[in-house]
């Protein structure tokens, strides 16, 4: 019986093996237990998979969304009164995101004192986004649902990508309208809260 | 037998070999979790800055120490995260832990704490620490190296480190989640 076959799968698999060995890393993201059993976790993911479509110093596209607390917010409506932190993250119940606002959250005061507001986004419908953020504990900030039409204002700004969720994307938004910072983030790491708050010391405060 | 005297037989054997090894050692880095009865990895982490923190741990002029090098009979460390909303839930329990140990500390009965803030930057770690008015030291942990060496735990997880009569540590608690009453704690590490 000819068995070579085998021995060229068992080769190959222990190929792989090796490869995988020195080249893959597990996601390194500590990972609250409060979601334990509860967050679904798709594995790596293309760093970025879309094309922006604004830049610094371009007036930010406006936009009103649903929030979870049952307001519409519009973006003009801090025209003239706060900087804003746009926060877009890909997806609820997802490994990295569910360890980002939750940050953000205990840094009220940090943002205060830069006279700015974070207004969190996502693509998720409203009751997912309920839910997600009760998990959390809830959250000091509006976060809206730009569920439908489907990533409209993702897509808008150029940071919808190609499966349907945005990108892990900050935009600081001045008073007057104008985007003065844009990260559009690898989507399997979380952005630090030091480097938003850096951005935000450079625009003028109360 | 007779394959064996092959050279892809051989090959074979080689990458089996080789696999293996890459296997084991991948295995064991990311299963660096100790668990109750073995040893806490000496792993190098960066003394604290502020000299009362330093004071705390009884580090001296160090820049760097093992949990292991803290003068303590029990050393208590939280694997945490600012961003981790259970972390910021536990903070004031662990608080009170700290100063229950505090006022039951006396000699062979010492606790301190330690927390490592996993993929924090020095920057989040205080902003954590201000936020809870965090009086033991936080360590930050930005390129979640610790992290990885302890197994990437979920967050917050406890490890409860003994000084034995002979000097050895040993690890007495390994556990993910709260650690429940300070007093139930204090009592299930230190006796009555």
């Amino acid at each position: 019986m000819d068995r070579s076959w085998m021995w060229r799968l068992g080769g190959a698999l222990i190929m792989a093996m090796v490869v995988l060995s020195s080249v893959w890393t597990p996601p390194a993201h500590g990972i609250s237990e409060a979601f334990q059993g509860k967050i679904y976790t798709p594995g790596p993911l293309k760093p970025v998979d879309s094309t922006l479509k604004v830049r610094v110093g371009d007036v930010a596209p406006d936009f009103t969304l649903p929030s979870i607390s049952g307001e519409k917010v519009q973006l003009s409506q801090f025209r003239g009164q706060k900087h804003v932190v746009l926060s877009f993250v890909p997806a609820a119940w997802t490994p990295v995101c569910s360890d980002q606002w939750p940050g953000y959250n205990i840094a009220k005061e940090l943002f205060e004192a830069h006279d700015a507001v974070v207004l969190g986004i996502s693509v998720d419908n409203l009751p997912t986004l309920f839910a997600w953020t009760q998990e959390m504990g809830g959250l000091w900030f509006p976060v809206l649902s730009d569920f439908w039409p489907h990533g409209e204002v993702a897509s808008r700004y150029g940071v919808l990508r190609s499966d349907g969720v945005s990108e892990r994307a900050t935009f600081i938004i001045d008073k007057e309208g104008v985007i003065r910072y844009i990260d559009i983030h690898d989507i399997n790491e979380r952005p630090s809260l030091e480097s938003i708050l850096k951005e935000l010391q450079k625009l003028p405060s109360p | 037998m007779r394959r064996l005297k092959t050279f892809p037989a051989k090959l074979f054997v080689l990458l089996l070999f080789g696999a293996c090894l890459a296997w084991a050692g991948w295995a064991h880095a990311e299963s660096g979790l100790p668990d109750v009865g073995g040893t806490f990895p000496s792993i190098a982490l960066e003394a604290p800055k502020d000299p009362a923190m330093r004071d705390y741990l009884g580090l001296g002029e160090a820049q760097t120490f093992t949990v292991d090098q803290v003068d303590a009979d029990l050393v208590v460390v939280e694997i945490f995260s600012m961003y981790c909303p259970y972390c910021q839930r536990e903070a004031p329990v662990v608080n009170a832990f700290y100063e229950l140990a505090q006022k039951k500390n006396r000699p062979g009965k010492t606790v301190k704490i330690l927390g490592i803030g996993a993929g924090n930057t020095a920057f989040e770690v205080d902003v954590f620490a201000k936020k809870y008015k965090v009086p033991f030291p936080l360590i930050a942990d930005g390129d979640y190296s610790v992290h990885k060496t302890l197994g990437q735990v979920r967050t917050p997880y406890f490890i409860a480190v003994r000084r034995g009569p002979d000097g050895k540590r040993s690890v007495v608690y390994s556990q993910a989640g709260s650690i429940g009453s300070p007093e139930d704690f204090y009592r299930r590490l230190m006796g009555p």
